[in-house]
């Protein structure tokens, strides 16, 4: 699981107001590396929360982003900032871990790069 | 035994470790999902800009139709509730990433994220009561309203179903637009038993003039209506179902009048300032039939 999907990913659990962001539990970080779009990297931006992203991306071991979000017009000319915030969203896997729901602290299992997202019949 | 799935065992169990490899490795099975994944995609109408998305494949199984989404440029995350076919996505290194999830209990997505969502041969698995806790219309609910809440405003879900009859796409397509969905069903190849498709193309957000139901392959755009069964034979598109279109425009809007009627829609987008194509001598022509 990259942190581009951990950043739109949120418990589920019945009862739970908020369950953004879930927590990650890191037991091993893969990293694969992937051509870098700058158009999807612009018109991703402004969905991206940047504070879950920062901290997801430290928790995965990587410490280059800015903890404040940059404007967005840095998106167009900063060759640099794209160039980390591409890696940080699409080049670092989540292998093996946890998610943890932040109001129950309810665990999802991370195998093999698979959030296990089901839920429990009480749950539903 | 029956020849639907749907009847014989709950997805996850449905589809273990022999049907996972088996459904993969059959080249015809891969064919007709790719066929299938490339028609939702051109329905999913994307801006044609070149940007890559963020789409959700719902019931992304091993992969097949997110290959075709990669294929296309764009970004994915694929939900299955069979460990058995995401391990066989695994195997072949897809590129999107994968949820074990089920979708009746709803996605776990935050509002508003995501660029459109496609399934393909999935929704209908939702119809079945699995489980003694599983109430289907209340599976359908939690499914599309929490489809709905993740698209951004004007996204659109385009969902390739097998429903098993006419009661169960109806029921389908209720819970779609109870959900707030504009849009309607679109049938590829209605008079062969063999090819005919069917497709939810579902629109995020208050009906518009963006949310009218697609054209199909070899339609004319106007001719939107089960009993209108002239022109050539099988491959053919029609809608039979459109909840934001009253019955009555479509039989108003016979041959000859599509044109009128594109012009006066253009002019009514240029009057609020859209960019649209000039009329020629081409605007509004039937299109040829393609496969
Ligand atoms: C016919 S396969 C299609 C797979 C893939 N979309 C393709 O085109 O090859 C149907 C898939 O739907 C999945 N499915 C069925 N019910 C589901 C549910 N409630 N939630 C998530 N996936 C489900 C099954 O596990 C199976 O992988």
């Amino acid at each position: 699981m990259r942190m581009l999907t951990h950043n739109m990913l949120s418990s589920n659990i019945k009862g739970v107001t908020n369950g953004f962001p879930l927590r990650i539990e890191v037991e091993k970080v893969v990293e694969k590396q992937v051509e870098i779009n700058h158009d999807f990297l612009r018109n991703i931006f402004p969905k991206i929360d940047w504070k879950a992203f920062f901290d997801a991306s430290r928790v995965m071991g990587y410490a280059e982003l800015p903890e404040e979000a940059p404007e967005p017009s840095v998106l167009e000319s900063d060759l640099e900032f794209l160039r980390k915030f591409h890696h940080a969203l699409l080049e670092l896997h989540l292998e093996e871990g946890a998610l943890v729901c932040p109001e129950t602290g309810r665990k999802f299992p991370v195998n093999k790069g698979i959030p296990n997202m089901l839920l429990h019949e009480d749950e539903v | 035994m029956s020849s639907r799935p749907e009847l014989q065992a709950p997805p996850e169990i449905f589809y273990d470790d022999t049907e996972a490899r088996k459904y993969t490795s059959s080249s015809r099975i891969a064919e007709i999902q790719t066929k299938l994944s490339e028609r939702a995609l051109e329905l999913l109408a994307l801006p044609d800009d070149g940007v890559p998305r963020l789409l959700l494949d719902i019931g992304c199984g091993s992969g097949l139709s997110g290959e075709t989404i990669t294929e296309n440029g764009h970004q994915w995350i694929g939900l299955d509730i069979s460990q058995s076919m995401l391990n066989v996505a695994l195997e072949k290194e897809v590129e999107g990433d994968l949820l074990l999830g089920d979708m009746g209990q709803g996605l776990g997505l935050r509002p508003g994220v995501i660029d459109g969502a496609i399934s393909i041969s999935a929704v209908q698995w939702l119809c079945n009561a699995d489980k003694s806790s599983h109430e289907p219309r209340l599976r359908l609910k939690a499914f599309f309203g929490s489809l709905y809440r993740c698209l951004a405003r004007g996204a659109r879900a385009v969902l390739q179903v097998y429903p098993e009859n006419l009661a169960q796409r109806e029921l389908i397509l209720s819970y779609a637009m109870r959900a707030g969905f504009a849009g309607g069903v679109v049938v590829d190849f209605p008079h062969s038993t063999k090819s005919r498709k069917e497709y939810l193309v579902l629109t995020c957000g208050p009906p518009s003039l963006s949310t009218t139901i697609p054209n199909g392959k070899g339609e004319d755009g106007e001719s939107c209506s089960d009993d209108e069964s002239s022109g050539d034979e099988e491959n053919q598109t029609v809608c039979i179902s459109d909840r934001h279109r009253p019955r009555k425009k479509q039989k108003i809007n016979k041959r000859g009048k599509a044109r009128e009627w594109v012009l006066r829609k253009k002019e009514q987008m240029r009057r609020k300032g859209n960019v649209v194509p000039p009329d020629t001598k081409y605007t509004a022509r039937k299109r040829k039939s393609r496969f």
